[in-house]
């Protein structure tokens, strides 16, 4: 998949980026913990880097209360 | 060396709390949630890690409702001076520790907080009829010690809740869990306080407490999370709500040992083994002449925690002469002065004998050998 063809999913806490980290490996969905990137927010924490098709994988992370999820040019899509 | 002390913390601990904890120091060592490097988030991984599996263990929904706090005083502290406001009505036992009924006495003289304490039996039991005509409208919660610290009887939690209705129950269960299976959904516990280095075989310094959906206690503390840091308000959102300041990730490490040692040798093992040997010790005990054994009902269940006195003796004689055998018993109060009113032990308290998972019939054999000699003496 090509670098720009990715997401970035932030939660507010630590705990929700692993519950997700969890269920992505259960669904062997690429991913990655990356750091928050400075243009999406100013926390020190980590998110989400997704590279898979974002609106097949939002449905398995629908527990978890999201604190936004941008495409690769920083848009909000969710 | 004897060590029969397991009810003030567990020693030894199991293989799995050492590897776990070593694991953790020697190659993560990264503080949880704080920054974007692996080892920080190695480290926040072991913290989750633990945080489902403890909440599974209890039965819990959802793991950010699962707290991590410094001991079983920090999750009751919580609870307690989180939830009671001004002129609220609180229910209590006479059996409880001092980590319960120092709270709870603060909040009297600062808050006008009421305060109703059920007087239990010299056996540790309560009148369900008396708990139920405690209740009033105002009633904010009944807290009730599980298992208890000096005697070792197990309140049943699941009647006092049917007792008490929709009033909120507060359990102390630092002298249960690990020991007998629980399940908040089944006993409909509202909010669980616990330690972790007791039966649940982690270092020293770790408690946790469950919090049910729908309950919000005011935090105890507040300061960095690691979270919305771009903000000098205190988060909102769970677990970081409760949770501020650097963890003691060694010791949630290590945690996550003593749980997989937990399941690896099965609670119910745990629970029976641990069953047979105060049985044991109590039927050792009550053999001896001069010796009281306190609040011990044939065919109930308890945990292992025992007190006794040597007739003529005070307690503080006996652990010392234990002491000298090397032999490792805990002597007083046990911090809970209205626990022993009630088994009439105060002032001068018992000596409590708390065996272990490890503990063999060796020991146990040794031990009563000692003490028959010092009651002879």
């Amino acid at each position: 998949m090509p670098d720009n063809k990715y997401s970035i999913i932030l939660f507010y806490t630590i705990h929700d980026v692993l519950r997700a980290e969890k269920i992505l490996k259960q669904h062997r969905i690429p991913h990655e913990l990356v750091p928050v990137p400075r243009n999406l927010s100013s926390d020190c924490g980590m998110c989400v880097k997704l590279q898979d098709d974002i609106e097949k994988t939002l449905p398995l992370l629908n527990k978890i209360e999201m604190a936004g999820c941008y495409d690769a040019e920083g848009k909000h899509i969710h | 060396m004897i060590y029969f002390d397991n009810a003030a913390t567990s020693f030894p601990k199991p293989k799995e709390t050492i590897e776990h904890l070593n694991m953790f120091v020697n190659e993560i060592g990264g503080n949880p949630g704080r920054s974007g490097h692996s080892l920080s988030v190695d480290a926040a991984r072991i913290m989750f890690e633990a945080r489902e599996k403890l909440t599974e263990f209890i039965n819990g929904d959802d793991s950010e409702r699962l707290i991590f706090t410094q001991n079983g005083t920090e999750s009751l502290n919580l609870a307690i001076l989180g939830l009671l406001k001004d002129g609220d009505h609180v229910v209590t036992t006479s059996l409880e520790h001092n980590s319960v009924m120092r709270p709870l006495m603060f909040l009297m003289k600062e808050r006008g907080v009421e305060l109703s304490i059920i007087h239990c039996d010299p056996s540790g039991c309560l009148d369900m009829d008396e708990m139920a005509r405690m209740i009033r409208k105002d009633t904010r919660a009944v807290i009730i010690n599980h298992g208890s610290n000096v005697i070792g009887s197990i309140q049943p939690i699941s009647e006092i809740k049917r007792a008490i209705g929709d009033v909120m129950i507060i359990v102390d269960a630092c002298q249960t869990i690990g020991t007998i299976p629980i399940d908040i959904k089944t006993d409909n516990i509202d909010i669980i306080c616990f330690s972790c280095h007791k039966s649940l075989f982690a270092v020293q310094g770790l408690g946790a407490l469950y919090i049910r959906t729908g309950i919000d206690p005011t935090p105890l503390k507040f300061g960095g999370t690691g979270s919305k840091s771009e903000s000098v308000e205190h988060p909102d959102f769970l677990p970081d709500r409760y949770e501020c300041g650097t963890p003691n990730t060694p010791g949630i490490a290590s945690l996550l040992g003593g749980l997989t040692f937990i399941e690896n040798e099965g609670l119910t093992n745990i629970s029976s083994k641990k069953r047979a040997v105060r049985e044991k010790l109590v039927r050792g005990l009550s053999d001896i002449d001069g010796i009281t054994v306190y609040g011990d009902i044939p065919g109930n269940i308890y945990v292992p925690v025992i007190s006794f006195n040597v007739g003529g003796r005070l307690p503080s004689e006996v652990g010392y002469a234990l002491n000298q055998q090397q032999i490792y018993v805990r002597v007083g109060l046990q911090c809970s002065p209205m626990a022993h009113k009630t088994i009439g032990t105060f002032p001068e308290g018992t000596v409590r004998v708390s065996p272990g998972y490890f503990t063999t019939n060796e020991e146990i054999d040794i031990f009563l050998e000692a003490l028959k000699n010092i009651a002879r003496q």
